[in-house]
């Protein structure tokens, strides 16, 4: 399935140090809701991170505070050495070094498969058309759907389609990967080609924040797991450790429920 | 018959007359509409404020106070405007308010995710809405903005009562010239509108099926 390519992120091959992304400190509010408490947080190079939790603990809103989709209240969240601007152009530019890659694939439906991996390149990268092309078709093969990129995402499986969304990603060089539950809207006959892809971005040294309830994913492709319960990182260790030995009786409580229905 | 060729260069200038206020109180209503909508959705509350204003302005207010406002009010500030110009502004000032309502409802119809797709590779706002927003509302927004359009081509009726020669001036004219031709005249008139209006009916449902889109 996940054919050998040049590598995805040269930028893991940069000297460790600083963590590529920090999060100190971060609250956030939805009205009354504190969904976000005091979270702090810290990203390697080449790290995998994986975020569990039982639903509407936060995950997807820390993911999205990443590329500051919701803004935060309190703290300070920095991608490699620099603090998320406010809106603007300097936020858009500093989002295109972070990949995202949504549940429900968020294709642009009015493009094809070509121009959607293309789109970002050209217009904010400023890339020749034929350049970005060229580079969106090895992209587009490296996750095996090479031959799709004339037809319109509604004409693709979910599975392709989220294989596409992570070209789309990948297309702009990004230095960090963002999955919030990428596998969750798909049929179960779907989920390991897109999981097959991701592992295979971890192998290359892609630096990814996952959200996901896949377990044989963590277990394979995880560094770290950290584990969310209502708006907090309750326990945070390597896959081994807490899959076999949660410390909070919280984790223990939910690895429960997912592992033995 | 004879009627109508004696007057065929009157019938001729005042469709003429129409189709060009049409046209290009038009353009400004689709071009300042969209304009709005955009601003409307924009993160930045002054320029959202700004556009609900106009929009709320305009279209509470009748179309005849507009043309009042532009023809006699802008020269109390020393705009003065000609009166065929004067009417195409009025009509397209009124109509963008009507233009932006019905493409906010079609950005209001895509998929919230679309623009965060967008925004998360990096367009800036515009971009994303030049992008990816707008083309998509635009396909949805077809059949209502053609009714705002179809709508505004008889509003340009008002422009016979501030001096612009367009079909609807023919009525009286006519009609005191030839007072036994009265229901001829009426047919001649209606004719010429729906000469204006049912092509370009026609051509916007050419153009919803050329865009219609999968999801
Ligand atoms: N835009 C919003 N406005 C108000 N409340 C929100 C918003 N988005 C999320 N919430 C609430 O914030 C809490 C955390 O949501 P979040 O989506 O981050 O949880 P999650 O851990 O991703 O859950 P799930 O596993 O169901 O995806 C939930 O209670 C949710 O209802
Ligand atoms: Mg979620």
């Amino acid at each position: 399935m996940y054919a050998a390519g040049p590598r995805v992120a040269e930028v893991t091959s940069l000297a460790k140090g600083e963590p590529l992304v920090r999060l100190t400190g971060v609250n956030k509010w939805f009205g009354e809701l504190h969904v976000l408490q005091d979270i702090d947080l810290s990203i390697d190079r080449g790290e995998v991170v994986v975020v569990i939790g039982p639903s509407g603990s936060g995950k997807s809103t820390l993911c999205r505070a990443i590329n500051r989709l919701e803004a935060i209240e309190q703290g300070e969240i920095t991608i490699d050495g620099q603090r998320l601007p406010e809106e603007g152009k300097e936020l858009a530019r500093l989002r295109a070094d972070v990949g995202m890659v949504f549940q429900s694939f968020n294709l642009f439906a009015h493009k094809t498969i070509l121009e959607n991996v293309t789109l970002g390149p050209v217009k904010v990268r400023r890339k020749p058309k034929a350049e970005a092309e060229q580079r969106a078709r090895e992209l587009l093969d490296r996750v095996g759907v090479g031959a799709q990129a004339d037809k319109y995402p509604a004409q693709l499986s979910g599975g392709q389609q989220q294989r596409v969304a992570i070209a789309r990603a990948l297309a702009m060089d990004p230095k960090v990967m963002l999955f919030d539950e990428p596998t969750s809207a798909l049929d179960p006959e779907m989920i390991n080609e897109v999981l097959d892809v991701m592992t295979g971005l971890a192998r290359d040294g892609m630096t990814m924040v996952v959200v996901t309830h896949e377990m044989g994913f963590a277990r394979r492709a995880a560094n770290r797991v950290v584990f969310m319960d209502a708006g907090r990182v309750v326990e945070a260790a390597d896959p081994e450790t807490f899959f076999t030995r949660p410390q909070s009786d919280r984790a223990k409580d939910f690895l429960s429920k997912i592992l033995n229905h | 018959m004879q009627f109508f060729v004696d007057n065929l260069d009157l019938f001729w200038d005042a469709f003429l007359t129409t189709l060009s206020l049409s046209l290009l109180a038009g353009l400004l209503a689709l071009v300042l509409g969209t304009l709005l909508a955009a601003l409307r959705v924009s993160p930045i509350t002054p320029l959202r404020a700004l556009s609900t204003f106009y929009v709320e302005t305009f279209r509470n207010t009748p179309l005849t106070v507009v043309f009042f406002f532009v023809i006699f009010g802008l020269p109390q500030i020393d705009f003065v405007i000609d009166f065929f110009p004067g009417s195409v502004l009025a009509v397209g000032l009124y109509t963008a308010a009507f233009v932006c309502e019905a493409v906010r409802s079609g950005i209001n119809a895509v998929p919230a995710g679309q623009a965060e797709a967008s925004r998360a590779i990096g367009l800036t706002f515009s971009q994303s809405l030049r992008e990816v927003v707008l083309p998509q509302a635009f396909r949805t927004v077809v059949p209502p903005l053609g009714n705002v359009l179809i709508a505004m081509v008889k509003n340009t009726s008002i422009a016979a009562g501030f001096s612009v020669s367009e079909l609807s001036s023919l009525l009286p004219r006519l009609v005191n010239a030839n007072a036994g031709e009265l229901m001829l005249v009426l047919l001649g008139v209606v004719v010429c509108y729906m000469v204006i209006t049912l092509p370009a009916a026609f051509v916007l449902s050419r153009v919803e099926r050329r865009v219609a889109i999968l999801r």
